[in-house]
């Protein structure tokens, strides 16, 4: 996992420098003095080599301090940190609503295979994974923010307590939106795993044997289809933190999502890197997490050594 | 695909295989009899055609010049919209700028289709390529590819360009055709190991098998093996796996270009169209739902052409 972070680190960081334009030339009509230029190349470290100045945002990045942002005059970490907790909230929503959704749905069209349910929820599916949350978003707040007036269409409403907002009616389309995409792939791949489990000896052992139905399906069938739909959670969370930038920017939700389509905006590159870095972190903390789930969902395989 | 067979259907269908039965046909002929019978991937088929022949001619089809500005005439509505603001002369209204949103859309299939096909086809060299030559000869290319694809697994593809995109694009090559060269180079770096390692794959059950080792015995030189035995027998899938990269590619560049880092305005492209439309969306949509409902036409049909192709392709391989 480190070799994938240092990776992405070396990447950004090798963008930043070949990326035209200095970050203090921000009106060409008033050019900075040289010597305050010179000063602000001192502060921000601007004037050693470039493997130094690698060496020295790695070591920073280690401890979370991704330097300051240009634009807005302020540490990285505290934007990155204002906006991380809305889009977690909005994440986890939609993980819950993707698995929720998705999982029953995959298995009812996969026992019910080739009847209206099963057909509904392989369109569903084909028109999720196919199409862009923004494209959907675009067309559902169209739909339901300004032809039918149901929900408001932006923003994120206020915190309450622990949690960043409880305004459910605002929360309602981000959150669905941001689920469909892997709530379509999920369900896909949930009804090819239950159905490849079905067609198994076992099941037609436990079959025979006179096991329940129910026994049948949720003891031995879906233990086994579980595991192809654990390995694509890594995946999946990927897929929302993505998703998360195109819904939070849609709505205008303020989350580090939202902030990050800011920042390559106006090309800040510190919020860009660190936001960048962050994610990587996340994305492979995530994957780590579903190879130590192998094992306990599937005991056939052992992690480690 | 198992459907519910009529008697009389059942009939027809054996009679239908028996006349078939007597001709030899080739793998080819084979899939593309399946995709035939295959009535999803026919309409996607159509609509990739339709697009691809609106991007051929976008100059004969559209009526303006997608680029005109025109302030006097700008948010001239559709036909379904308020009959007051509208003007004959733009079928689908103008947008903020008063540019025919027609010409627009047109002009932006041919972006799309270009974006789609072109880094498909880098990719699909470059990844065969390297994958064939891992497989293979495996050793050090083997395990650089190898290396390599572990390193960016599962980091999300659009986040990198994102990053290629934001700190390339003002650059001299950045801004060559609206950043179009800039995309593809972006889009093959990114992509290439996906296509390069699912040929290492193929390649490496099939080497060990009997054709391989016939080639080999009468003294077959490894290029030829390559080109001429490997290569034909792992394109299934590979063929699969570039259909659906396609509209992965165009995603990618509606994407960038809706956050504003991908093809520069004012060239016109499905995503920039959306980009541009959305700061007046709630007064009024057309000029975003118009570009979006193309982008929505245009994945469908090529997710339903790439389906077709999986099914037609490879039977054993059903998602």
């Amino acid at each position: 996992m480190f070799p994938t972070l240092i990776f992405v680190a070396l990447v950004t960081f090798a963008l930043a420098q070949v990326a035209p334009g200095s970050p203090f030339e921000r009106n060409p009509d008033k050019p900075l003095p040289p010597s305050v230029v010179e000063n602000l190349t001192r502060k921000y470290g601007l004037d050693r080599p470039i493997h130094e100045q690698f060496g020295i945002y790695l070591a920073n990045a280690v401890r979370l301090d991704f330097g300051e942002s240009i634009v807005r005059r302020r540490p990285v970490a505290e934007i990155i940190g204002q906006g991380l907790p809305v889009t977690a909230q909005l994440g986890l929503q939609a993980m819950v609503v993707a698995l929720v959704v998705a999982i029953p749905l995959g298995i009812v069209s996969a026992l019910r295979q080739n009847t209206i349910v099963d057909y509904g929820s392989v369109f569903f599916a084909t028109v999720g994974t196919t199409i862009p949350s923004f494209v959907l978003g675009i067309f559902s707040i169209y739909i339901f923010g300004v032809a039918l007036g149901w929900v408001p269409f932006v923003g994120w409403g206020s915190s309450c307590g622990v949690l960043p907002s409880c305004d459910v009616k605002r929360m309602v389309l981000p959150t669905v939106l941001l689920a469909a995409g892997p709530a379509a792939f999920l369900t896909r791949l949930t009804r090819a795993a239950v159905l490849e489990a079905v067609r198994q000896d076992f099941i037609r052992t436990a079959r025979s044997k006179g096991l329940r139905e129910r026994a049948v399906i949720f003891v031995h069938a879906l233990r086994n289809a579980l595991i192809p739909i654990v390995t694509i959670i890594g995946p999946v969370t990927a897929g929302l933190l993505v998703g998360s930038f195109f819904i939070e920017y849609i709505f205008n939700i303020p989350g580090s999502g939202r902030e990050y389509i800011r920042a390559i905006n106006s090309r800040d590159y510190p919020v860009i890197m660190g936001t960048t870095m962050l994610y990587a972190l996340f994305i492979v903390v995530a994957n780590l997490v579903v190879d130590l789930t192998y094992g306990v969902v599937d005991p056939r395989i052992k992690v480690g050594r | 695909m198992a459907t519910a067979t009529r008697p009389v259907d059942a009939q027809t269908r054996s009679i239908e295989l028996n006349a078939l039965a007597r001709r030899q046909r080739s793998l080819w002929q084979d899939a593309w009899l399946r995709l035939r019978r295959n009535r999803a991937a026919m309409v996607g088929l159509v609509v990739v055609v339709v697009a691809c022949l609106l991007a051929l001619f976008a100059d004969v089809i559209a009526p303006h010049d997608p680029l005109d500005v025109n302030a006097a005439k700008s948010m001239r509505e559709p036909p379904w919209g308020d009959p007051k603001y509208m003007d004959p002369s733009h079928p689908l209204g103008t947008d903020w700028l008063g540019r025919d949103i027609l010409s627009r859309l047109v002009h932006s299939a041919r972006i799309s289709i270009v974006i789609g096909f072109v880094p498909a086809a880098i990719v699909f060299s470059i990844g065969v390529t390297v994958g064939l030559l891992a497989g293979f000869k495996g050793g050090k290319t083997d395990n650089l590819l190898m290396r390599f694809t572990d390193v960016i697994y599962a980091f999300p593809d659009l986040i990198f360009l994102i990053v290629v995109m934001t700190s390339l694009r003002e650059t001299e090559f950045g801004k060559v055709l609206g950043g179009l060269p800039l995309m593809f180079v972006a889009i093959a770096v990114v992509s290439w190991s996906g296509i390069a390692r699912l040929t290492r794959g193929q390649v490496l059950s099939l080497k060990e098998r009997e054709f391989v080792e016939a080639a080999r015995a009468i003294g077959a030189s490894p290029t030829r093996i390559m080109a001429r035995h490997l290569f034909p027998n792992a394109l299934p899938p590979l063929i699969v796996a570039t259909a659906f990269s396609v509209p992965t590619y165009i995603l990618y560049e509606a994407g960038l270009s809706f956050f504003g880092v991908g093809i520069r305005p004012p060239t016109p492209t499905w995503g920039v169209m959306i980009f541009e439309g959305f700061s007046v969306f709630s007064t009024s949509a057309w000029p975003t739902l118009l570009p979006a409902l193309c982008i929505s036409v245009v994945m469908l049909a090529f997710t339903f052409v790439g389906d077709g192709l999986r099914d037609a392709l490879d039977p054993r391989m059903k998602l």
